[in-house]
């Protein structure tokens, strides 16, 4: 196959699309000084170019509808197209952020209604929409976390706890707020080792960031007495919701002892991943953080009415502009209304259903890092690497040949050559069983003839790059001649 | 109840039995039955019609104004239909980040045309592939200019307003403050700038046009800031930057925006874009994920993620930031709209902006007491004074179907912010004026 030109090697001066009508006011000239050199240099195509250009890309493009996509923590599950149609809806789309409150009722009614249904689904008492994904819902919550230490005056609260297993957002999320990370190793189990967090915590302890179920699939079954201890140090605790698919309808982290949560609606509540975004990552609190949430909020009147309280002196701020990624909030509300109350919990059983059913079969070759799973698990190729010299890479990038996406990779880093698989419960029992298949036949490939594991994939759009040489000497841009 | 489990119950059945187990239910042994769930208060799930219907109905509440005149950082452009098709494409919409690059070249690819288009649109030399917008863009590239000596961040008073909370939320953050510079004549003053420079100021913040419309004389803040030793960070309407000085040229080291005007509906406030560029020197300080070119084992073109030792999944708390998802349909959607429009229809596009503007501007003009309240040059937004209250003129044109401009508060209390794009027609300015002039004219 022939390299794939870039729009701008399609590029031919003169070519273009007619969008605009001819101006009917009259010129106006820029000042003296302020214009720009050169045009910029962008594509000149036609119309039928630019749509082959992008098929052209499209076919080279991997989505949830093209197969099975079990990467781990990032729940790939189906992302319905009534959320995509309600999500179009001209009365959504075409509001402008700062018309009248009057004018825009419909919108304010949608996050008012997704704050009343996720707070049950979570056991918050409020919750903002603002942040734009999980990493960014992280970073709004550990701000609250800060101000409420702050508002008490409590300002020897420097430091958080994070497990070992823990996201990569996770750190870098506390150091982004200012508190120094204290990493705890987990224990035998891949749980919460509770002499370790005891140790941690004391009265330098702004909070504890966990991930419940974990990062190894495994429900903390200690959550009461961890929550306790952090409690007890007088810090708080932030639950990281990437993995609430698991437990949702089943046990609320408000139940559990947390604090402050963040949800990823783009995994959780079946929104679309666009390629690594648009997400949204609203994070809920109970009610003694609710005022250092970001302004503005959505009040209800009582006529029924909806308004934004902009007024909230001990907010810690907002973290972008307007209200956060409204449309994503319209899809999940669509979804969250499809499911309801049955639908929620049932969702969550089915994931971890899957989960069980694919470990199960899975078990008959690989070895997993636990005996036991919620709603993913992780396959460890520690074995198979020092007997084949097979890694977990060679096995993710034979899946490739087989049409499936390949697991998260390397991760959690607690377990060696990591292969971490989330089916989700939008998986059929037909798709599971064959990806069974798959993964057997790779080991029988691995254990025959291992060195062919190396040099796939065979039959995908390019193979192996030379990801070393791209970081060495980057090339991130076009360069014209 | 609508459902998305394919699985039949029989199927299900089938699975537990596999597993080990009787019911779903003990799967969830490690939950403590003090945490169990006694079931949710929420309403009963609904089929897919139902669903249409009660969306429809709370979609319905909302006015759709036939006339915007409305801008103040969500502007109303025309969206070329093959942007909306090609951003849609189900294979780029349900996509996760590109981790596996070797069936991700499409979308791959799509990143590295978006990051050429955003340093063609600056004339910087590095591009990220998205933040989640404007404001955080700004936030993010304060922080790339912050170090262990330099902590203090200036920011135009004349920033939109929520970029300058944004900037102050990550700011008290990092335990650092962001200080204003002042407004005179609706522009940055660059001489109470010179005062608030020193060797503990990291960067300068400067949006161009301002959050009042008018255009900033960058040079001079470059060269004050550099001379201190600090960076200047340039916010830039991308629409405006096609006929503008480039960031690049007015001496800025990191441009940065909101990209919403590329082809984003104004969809309440999101989706949107936040672009960031800089300067080859600071490549390496960008947040976020970055797109480079490579070859596979067989030598052919290819692309990847790369630089990725800046970021959260390898660094931990070391990262340059905490980012992970980002906007990327809608970078997708900006690349796409930068290629329908090409050079010329975007050029197009900003010159009827600005001549739109001014057009209503002079209109506006010659109704007593809608002067302009500033006498500095401006792009497709000025501010006028009103000679009556603001809230009683947005009613009146509401009434008629017109979102007028933006009532300003605090020390431009009185004053309104308009807003012209390509997409008022002289018919629609000229209703407009006379409808302004129903309610304030003598």
């Amino acid at each position: 196959m022939n390299d794939v030109k870039l729009i701008f090697e399609r590029s031919c001066e003169g070519k273009g699309l007619g969008l605009l009508p001819a101006l009917d006011v009259p010129e106006a000239a820029l000042p003296d000084g302020f214009g720009r050199k050169t045009a910029p240099r962008l594509p000149e195509l036609s119309e039928t170019e630019i749509s082959r250009h992008y098929k052209t890309l499209v076919k080279r493009t991997y989505g949830v509808n093209d197969g099975f996509y079990p990467l781990g923590s990032c729940t790939m599950k189906y992302n319905p197209r009534i959320n995509e149609e309600m999500a179009a809806l001209p009365q959504f789309t075409q509001i402008h952020p700062l018309q009248p409150e009057r004018t825009a009722q419909g919108c304010l009614e949608v996050l008012w209604r997704a704050e009343q249904l996720l707070c049950e689904i979570t056991g918050m008492d409020n919750m903002t929409f603002q942040p734009a994904a999980g990493a960014h819902g992280e970073f709004t919550g550990i701000l609250l976390v800060k101000a409420y230490h702050k508002s008490r005056g409590d300002e020897k609260r420097t430091k958080i706890i994070v497990p070992d297993s823990a996201h990569g957002t996770n750190p870098a999320t506390a150091a982004m707020a200012g508190f120094t990370v204290v990493s705890i190793p987990s224990g035998e189990d891949g749980c919460v080792d509770l002499e370790k967090l005891r140790a941690a915590a004391g009265e330098d302890t702004a909070g504890l960031m966990l991930t419940n179920p974990n990062t190894l699939g495994l429900f903390e079954k200690d959550i009461l007495e961890i929550t306790k201890i952090v409690h007890d140090a007088g810090g708080l605790v932030y639950y990281d919701g990437a993995n609430l698919n698991a437990v949702m309808g089943v046990a609320r982290p408000g139940d559990m002892g947390f604090d402050v949560v963040h949800l990823n609606l783009h995994k959780t509540f079946s929104t679309p991943h666009g390629g690594g975004g648009p997400g949204s990552g609203p994070v809920g609190c109970k009610a003694f953080l609710t005022p250092f949430l970001p302004s503005p909020r959505v009040i209800k009147n009582e006529d029924g009415s909806f308004r934004f309280e902009r007024d909230l002196p001990q907010s810690a701020g907002a973290v972008k502009e307007f209200y956060g990624n409204f449309l994503v909030d319209v899809r999940a509300l669509a979804y969250i209304l499809t499911l309801g109350k049955e639908g929620i919990p049932e969702a969550a059983k089915n994931a971890v259903l899957a989960a069980n059913y694919l470990m199960k079969k899975l078990s008959e070759h690989y070895d997993m890092a636990s005996g036991r799973c919620m709603h993913e698990f992780v396959i460890t190729l520690e074995r198979l690497k020092k007997e084949k010299g097979v890694s977990a890479m060679d096995v993710a990038k034979a899946l490739l040949d087989h049409g499936i996406h390949p697991p998260t990779m390397y991760f959690p880093l607690i377990v060696h050559e990591a292969l971490m698989v989330e089916p989700t419960e939008t998986e059929p029992k037909e798709t599971l069983d064959e990806v069974a298949g798959v993964f057997a036949s790779i080991w029988e490939e691995a254990q025959k003839n291992p060195a062919a594991l190396h040099e796939m994939p065979l039959h995908t759009p390019v193979r192996r790059l030379d990801e070393v040489g791209a970081a060495r000497n980057p090339k991130i841009r076009y360069e014209f001649e | 109840m609508g459902s998305y489990i394919p699985s039949t119950p029989a199927q299900r059945e089938e699975m537990l039995r596999a597993v080990g187990v009787s019911s779903a239910d003990e799967l969830f042994a490690e939950v403590p039955a003090s945490v169990r769930c006694k079931g949710l208060n929420l309403p009963d799930g609904k089929s897919e019609l139902e669903v249409s219907r009660e969306m429809r109905k709370i979609a319905a509440k909302n006015t759709v104004f036939p006339s915007v005149f409305r801008g103040a950082g969500a502007y109303n452009h025309y969206i070329p239909s093959i942007v909306k098709s090609i951003a849609a494409k189900e294979e780029f919409l349900t996509s996760y980040t590109p981790y596996q690059a070797e069936i991700s070249q499409g979308l791959l690819q799509s990143i590295f045309e978006y990051q050429t288009m955003i340093c063609e649109l600056t004339g910087m030399d590095a591009s990220n592939a998205s933040v989640y917008d404007g404001a955080s863009a700004a936030a993010e590239a304060a922080a790339m200019c912050r170090d262990r000596k330099r902590t203090r961040a200036l920011v135009s008073a004349a920033a939109h307003p929520d970029v300058i909370r944004t900037m102050r939320t990550y700011a008290f953050a990092a335990g650092t403050e962001v200080e204003l510079i002042p407004v005179k004549d609706g522009r940055t003053d660059l001489s109470a700038l010179s005062s608030m420079l020193g060797p503990d100021v990291a960067s300068v913040y400067l949006a161009q046009p301002n959050f009042y419309g008018c255009l900033e004389e960058a040079e001079g803040f470059a060269g004050a800031a550099h001379a201190a030793g600090a960076k200047l960070i340039l916010g830039v309407n991308p629409i405006a930057a096609a006929i503008l000085k480039t960031p690049a040229d007015a001496g800025a080291d990191i441009a940065v925006g909101e990209g919403q005007p590329l082809g984003m509906p104004l969809s309440f406030g999101g989706p949107y874009l936040g672009f960031m560029a800089c300067k080859a020197a600071m490549m390496r300080k960008l947040p976020g994920r970055i797109v480079g070119e490579t070859t596979d084992v067989d030598g052919r073109r290819a692309f990847v993620l790369t630089l990725q030792a800046r970021e959260q999944h390898i660094r931990r708390e070391k990262a340059s930031s905490n980012i992970c998802s980002n906007q990327a349909n809608c970078a997708l959607t900006a690349s796409a709209y930068l290629a329908a429009m090409g050079p010329q229809g975007l050029q197009e596009a900003a010159r009827q902006c600005h001549a739109k503007a001014h057009y209503l501007a002079g209109k506006l003009g010659g109704i007593e007491g809608f002067g302009l309240r500033f006498p500095s040059p401006f792009f497709h937004e000025f501010v006028t004074f009103c000679p009556v209250d603001p809230e009683k003129l947005t009613a009146a044109l509401e009434a008629k179907g017109i979102l007028g401009g933006l009532p300003l508060e605090g020390d431009q209390a009185g004053c309104i912010l308009w807003c012209c794009t390509e997409m008022n027609s002289r018919e629609e300015i000229d209703a407009l004026v006379d409808a302004v002039q129903e309610v304030c004219g003598k």
